[in-house]
């Protein structure tokens, strides 16, 4: 049996959820299947949508919400909290020294080959300097609760981690329904993240320049999180803007307005690295803009996150964060990885071309559950497939034990039933790193699945961190 | 503001009263087509409507001939066809959807409930609630988010570029419904007066909810002449050529910028000549003639727009 959040083995309530449930038991059926029916409404008139990729009919899909939040002790907290600022120093501290002095490849601690000659590390950046030696400004650290209930950190996301908007509303909606069991708990507040955000994009202006432009670049209306990009500009009162809006001048970025050209400072930007600048990167992109990198790299524009945080968060270099962070900050990780089987490494691959039933198979360039092989639940002909693929390019591959994720009550068809969930927590790091209590919880709504990204079918819970 | 998102606000703006003009223009076809002894031809109604919106070319790729059916599909359902109330409903809503944050909530939501809306009526066809009950819920809604911009906007930029897109497009439309009868009339010169021709202009007045106004200023029988001046030249009448430039050009005025004294003076030109004009004037030219001329200048002071504000040269 998995740890659950809500329940102890023997069935009794956790302390923590102790009012919750005994609301639970207080409202009748058809107050909360009204309530479950008015959320649904709402997002949709909302307009709180997700595209999914590869599926023309669903062009647009509500991700499902679910009334049961997940909550997590206030002590609890703030120990994931001091581990999750201690982590993304580290990773900043590495990612600097990697397009700098790379002490930490002379000392030995990581093989030079697997940093240089990883795909994601970006030559381009060696020796430029960005303020404040901030490259993720914003990280979304994924945590899962295995075993009796320890915290791992399943994997680090530094280029441009998306989620924090449902984070937003799912606290928004749940005050809306529910304004009852706000009133009678001490439920630490979310809605600050906006103006955090805002404060960390504006502490890492170029210069000496007292009153920022700050812009949120966007794909643009068809890509996936396009509801988000636009609701953190309306948010953050700040301009979102596609890069047809935007060209460089003398090393300067300008954005298009009805008034004529306006100097931009910082760019919080939601596009990758490839296609930011087709003069640098790749040339066939049209989401970019034309000479930003030049403008980026002679300092006279700030990039969030900076270019090049790929290879921080590369499946093969997380194996080595306990490292930096012992590195870097001469402390002791308060946060486990996952154990991690490099499968470049031929004892571990041995191991785990024997074991494949048991494991999870991950691509270390992949994200967002594609390309990946959870072994209890994958077919032999989806097992015999990833053996062939491993075999022909190992490199390509970690493995990692089928955690039993936690699990957490759930409304699903038949009532409520325990579902697993995760975690993901936004750190931002500017002038100081900042996070708001708490995070995006996502919940696999299928029976047993482990898999939560709201691309394979997950949904979100509301997330509480409780004053005990 | 940026520049693209002026032009999606403008967009909008225009989309939503595209389409309820697009309505209005059906529901009076559809009436008109009721009245057997309306036209001398079958149909003929329905074949204006494709001269005044220039898509005989669209609708004859799609459908083999006209009729009452096969136009209002294909003027009010069919996607295919860029004009068409479900397109320009989806238009404003992709507008909407690319400048929410520009715009008030309540007004997103009113824009994206009526496509969802209109997804479902086009999925069930007109015949379920019965034609004019579709064409009314249209006008409906546009009345609605015309009414949310004017009660929950901040009196900024995006608030006059939502208005320029709104009156340049009504000024537009009615001149196009005025120059039905145009299109009507010929090939047949049926004699000027008669039962049909009362019945038409009355459909016109109809069409832009001038019928009581008109009966209320002239009190007196249905004229062309003053069918035309009403919705030419009178500043109180909300869908008058007048009216509608007049706003044009006092929010070309308020957005100004250094580059527009050229696009505010063609406005003005345009609205003084409207103020002062006469309507002995116009049918001396003809009417045909002079609406032809009106649509140009619209257009140009359209393109104008765009060039001053969406699209500048990086200078």
């Amino acid at each position: 049996m998995p740890y659950d959040e809500m329940y102890t083995p023997e069935h009794a309530v956790r302390p923590h959820y102790r009012a919750f449930a005994d609301w639970l038991a207080a409202t009748p059926p058809e107050v909360i299947q009204r309530k479950r029916e008015e959320a649904e409404i709402t997002f949709h008139r909302v307009g709180i949508t997700f595209a999914v990729y590869g599926e023309e009919a669903g062009r647009e899909r509500l991700i499902p919400f679910d009334i049961v939040p997940r909550i997590i002790p206030a002590d609890e907290w703030g120990l994931m909290a001091a581990g999750l600022r201690q982590r993304v120093r580290a990773l900043n501290a590495f990612l600097y020294d990697i397009y700098h002095d790379q002490e930490i490849l002379k000392a030995g601690r990581i093989p030079a080959q697997q940093v240089l000659s990883n795909s994601q590390y970006r030559k381009e950046m060696l020796g430029v300097e960005v303020p404040g030696r901030t490259y993720a400004h914003i990280a979304g650290i994924d945590l899962v609760r295995a075993g009796a209930g320890d915290y791992y950190v399943l994997e680090d996301n530094l280029r441009t981690p998306s989620g924090v908007s449902y984070m937003l509303e799912d606290r928004k909606m749940m005050m809306r329904l529910f304004p009852d069991l706000f009133a009678t708990q001490r439920v630490a507040p979310v809605e600050h993240y906006p103006d955090l955000l805002l404060d960390t994009l504006r502490s890492v202006t170029p210069g000496d320049q007292v009153d920022p432009t700050v812009v949120l670049l966007t794909p643009g209306q068809f890509n996936s999180a396009y509801f988000e990009h636009a609701f953190l500009a309306q948010q953050m009162g700040i301009e979102l803007v596609e890069g047809r809006d935007l060209f460089v001048r003398d090393d300067t970025v300008y954005m298009r307005t009805t008034r004529g050209p306006v100097r931009i400072d910082v760019i919080y930007r939601r596009i990758d690295d490839d296609f930011l600048d087709p003069q640098v990167f790749r040339e066939d992109s049209v989401l970019g803009v034309p000479g930003l990198f030049d403008a980026y790299r002679s300092g006279r524009v700030t990039l969030a996150n900076a270019v090049g945080t790929g290879i921080a968060d590369d499946k093969a270099m997380y194996i080595h964060v306990p490292e930096m962070i012992r590195f870097y900050c001469g402390e002791e990780p308060i946060l486990a990885n996952v154990p991690t089987w490099e499968l470049g490494k031929p004892q571990d691959r041995a191991y785990v071309l024997e074991h494949l039933p048991e494991l999870v198979v991950k691509e270390v360039h992949g994200s967002g559950g594609y390309g990946m092989l959870v072994g209890p639940a994958a077919t032999r002909d989806e097992i015999t497939l990833f053996r062939e693929r491993i075999k022909a390019e190992p490199e390509r591959y970690i493995a990692q034990p089928t955690l039993a994720l936690s699990t957490c009550p759930t409304f699903v068809e038949s009532g409520i039933a325990p579902r697993h969930i995760d975690l993901r927590p936004f750190v931002l790091s500017g002038s100081e790193v900042k996070l708001v209590p708490g995070g995006l919880t996502r919940v696999a709504l299928v029976e047993n699945s482990l898999v939560v990204n709201s691309s394979q079918g997950g949904g979100t819970k509301d997330t509480w961190v409780v004053q005990g | 503001m940026l520049s693209s998102t002026a032009d999606h606000l403008y967009w909008m703006a225009r989309s939503m009263e595209r389409a309820e003009n697009t309505a209005r223009m059906l529901d009076v076809t559809y009436r008109m087509s009721l009245l057997k002894h309306a036209t001398a031809e079958p149909f003929q109604e329905w074949s204006a409507i494709l001269s005044i919106s220039g898509l005989h070319y669209e609708f004859g790729q799609r459908y083999p001939e006209v009729n009452a059916e096969h136009m209002l599909r294909f003027m009010a359902l069919d996607e295919g066809n860029p004009a068409s109330i479900a397109s320009s409903l989806n238009n404003a809503r992709e507008n909407a959807r690319a400048v929410r944050g520009n715009i008030s909530s309540e007004m997103w939501e009113t824009i994206n409930h009526t496509w969802i809306e209109m997804r479902n009526r086009a999925a069930q066809g007109l015949a379920r609630d019965g034609v004019s009950a579709f064409f009314d819920w249209v006008k409906e809604r546009s009345h609605l988010s015309r009414g949310i911009t004017y009660g929950t906007m901040l009196r900024d930029e995006a608030f006059c570029f939502l208005r320029l897109g709104t009156f340049l497009e009504r000024a537009d439309n009615t001149a196009r419904i005025l120059d039905v009868k145009y299109h009507i009339l010929l090939p047949s010169l049926e004699e000027v007066g008669g039962a049909a021709d009362y019945y038409q202009w009355s459909a016109v007045l109809r069409s832009v909810s001038a019928f009581e106004a008109y009966r209320k200023v002239y009190k007196d029988l249905i004229t062309p002449r003053r069918v035309a001046e009403l919705l030419i030249l009178r500043a109180d009448m909300p869908r008058s050529l007048c009216a509608s430039i007049s706003v044009v050009a006092r929010m070309l005025h308020s957005i100004g910028g250094s580059s527009s004294q050229d696009l505010q003076r063609r406005a003005g030109l345009l609205h003084a000549t409207l103020d002062y004009g006469r309507i002995e004037d116009i049918f001396a030219q003809g009417l045909h003639e002079y609406l032809t001329d009106f649509l140009t200048k619209i257009r140009d002071i359209g393109d104008h727009i765009d060039s001053t504000y969406f699209w500048p040269t990086d200078a």
